[in-house]
């Protein structure tokens, strides 16, 4: 499209017209609240009374306070784990429905993996609780066996019952990904390779795994930025030591009643993991070049 | 050689199969004990009892959480698929300046924490002196649906022969009439599981809900406060139950009208939802 034009062409200008009701929504409801919770986070709470002036003194709070540092890093730890956890878990179970399943049972498939999902999202949380508890479906297996005489309590209330839990949730948003990027492959590449004498383990390093990379990127960056946000499920599996940074900021904007706080924690979380991201983009970029 | 990757394949189903029990241990779980005879969700199951979907039936703030739910969840369904049609529309048909940046906003929330959505829509409110309403709760709830019916859509557009549309301007309709007589119903199916799906995320959302919900709460909302009380829990087991049979449904049809929708449009069939 001509973009040095001074004017805009009939086409562009239908373009345009039709995305701004989209587009002005978000800006409205999603920059604009944004813009309000940077300028918030600039504030101080004074017992009822918002302080205008602008400071960084939340900012400083927020960075060199032990609490919210260790909070800070135990919920990048935990997110980096998860992503971890349902990337390597995923990847198999995307490889099978890509390259085992015959084409037309796909689809079924993909609805297999997505069903589970599909009923209350706090009642899920709370089953696993039900799982891994001290008279749960765990302990209970294990001491009716008798492997264990006393039920273990070291399975809940934990970072451990946080990552399973928060794996288990995200795992069809690191499967379809990475099934759709290895759907994509041209077969007559890993015959090629086949034939000219690659073995299975050669074969998958070579080519299918860093055709598979686009969509093990996209996986990560999906499962590994909203993980941090999440606060219901440290609440119900987590116990004392397995609190997250979201809870921090509920707590702020609700019973502390400190919003200016809450929004300096929110946006130094998002610029943790923003950044990471960032980062971990930049160094797996030479796997996303299309025609490499 | 052949036997070798009969072998490794046999490991991969294995492991399929330990993978399917894990993702579906609650859901296994759920509807055991939403008919199990005790108060206490924990094992040995004490028999078969239909009381706790009884209790469903019959409690009064709950169905008044599902109405409110309902409503926000059928407003939000309507509201994110007609901005979603915009957008896909928009993208795939035109070519514009600043098209990338635009689109890119309309999707952040895809990769955005959902508190921050909930934080930013609360920080508004309150300082703009409003009050917490279920209205709240649609507008956040658009915000992060949209994304993901721009990209059903998008791929029902763009599955779209553009050929049909010019033949209906040449034949003298404007271009309001052929959007409606024409390119609305080949986009139907599109449209429906962009519906069905908006409608289920909605359905089940917490995070943002429990920071905008007012004196009004929604289902999830309800849920979370019920959760405190051990006694109440089986009935959280029957209502569970109860929403995955129902989502099941909703997503079965989205399905099926998608695969019609492809049939329509006399592509192969690749992939599910996604």
């Amino acid at each position: 499209m001509p973009w040095g034009r001074p004017r805009i062409s009939p086409e562009a200008a239908s373009g345009l017209v039709l995305i701004s009701p989209t587009f002005i929504y978000a800006l409205l409801l999603l920059a604009t609240p944004i813009a309000a919770v940077v300028l918030l986070s600039f504030w101080t709470q004074d017992y009822l009374d918002l302080q205008r002036t602008l400071t960084l003194a939340n900012y400083q709070k927020a960075w060199s306070e032990p609490i919210y540092q260790s909070l800070m890093l135990r919920s990048v730890k935990i997110s980096l784990l998860v992503t971890v956890a349902t990337v390597l878990i995923g990847f198999p179970i995307a490889y099978y429905i890509a390259f085992m399943v015959p084409p037309r049972h796909r689809p079924i498939w993909l609805f297999l993996i997505t069903i589970p999902f599909w009923t209350s999202y706090l009642v899920r949380i709370f089953l696993w609780k039900v799982i891994l508890g001290y008279g749960g479906v765990i302990n209970g297996s294990l001491v009716g066996l008798g492997i264990i005489e006393e039920p273990l309590k070291f399975i809940l209330y934990n970072q451990g019952a946080v990552v399973l839990t928060l794996s288990h949730a995200w795992l069809p948003f690191a499967i379809l990904p990475i099934f759709v990027a290895l759907n994509k492959i041209d077969r007559s590449l890993l015959e090629a390779a086949e034939d000219l004498g690659d073995g299975p383990v050669r074969r998958f390093l070579h080519i299918t795994l860093p055709l598979a990379m686009p969509g093990i990127v996209a996986a990560a960056i999906i499962v590994f930025i909203p993980t941090i946000g999440d606060y219901v499920t440290p609440r119900l599996v987590g116990g004392p030591n397995g609190l997250m940074i979201a809870n921090m900021i509920e707590v702020q904007f609700k019973k502390a009643n400190n919003a200016p706080l809450g929004a300096a924690l929110a946006l130094s979380a998002m610029f943790v993991v923003t950044l990471i991201s960032l980062l971990f983009l930049l160094a797996v970029r030479k796997y996303l070049r299309p025609n490499q | 050689m052949m036997h070798r990757l009969r072998k490794s394949s046999n490991w991969l189903i294995a492991y399929v199969g330990v993978f399917l029990l894990f993702l579906y241990a609650p859901a296994l779980l759920l509807p055991l004990f939403a008919f199990n005879d005790s108060s206490v969700i924990s094992f040995p199951l004490a028999g078969f009892t239909t009381q706790w979907f009884a209790a469903v039936l019959d409690n009064d703030p709950l169905h008044r959480a599902a109405r409110n739910s309902l409503i926000v969840a059928l407003s939000t369904a309507a509201l994110s698929t007609t901005l979603g049609v915009f957008a896909a529309r928009a993208s795939t048909r035109y070519e514009f300046p600043a098209k990338r940046g635009m689109l890119g906003l309309v999707m952040v929330p895809m990769v955005l924490p959902e508190i921050i959505v909930g934080v930013s829509l609360l920080v508004v409110v309150v300082q703009l002196g409003l009050s917490l309403s279920l209205l709240l709760i649609i507008l956040g709830h658009v915000l992060i649906c949209t994304p993901f019916c721009t990209a059903i859509l998008g791929a029902a557009f763009q599955g779209l022969d553009r050929s049909l549309e010019e033949a209906s301007i040449d034949l003298g309709r404007t271009r309001f009439m052929t959007f409606v007589l024409i390119t609305m119903p080949l986009v139907l199916p599109g449209i429906i599981s962009s519906l069905l799906l908006s409608f289920t995320i909605s359905l089940d959302e917490f995070i943002i809900a429990f920071f905008l919900t007012g004196t009004e709460a929604t289902l999830p909302v309800y849920i979370w406060g019920q959760l405190r009380f051990p006694q109440r829990v089986p009935g959280l087991m029957a209502l569970g139950t109860i929403l995955l049979v129902v989502s099941l449904l909703l997503l079965v049809c989205a399905e099926y009208f998608r695969r019609r929708g492809a049939r329509t449009m006399g592509r192969q069939e690749q992939g599910g939802f996604f």
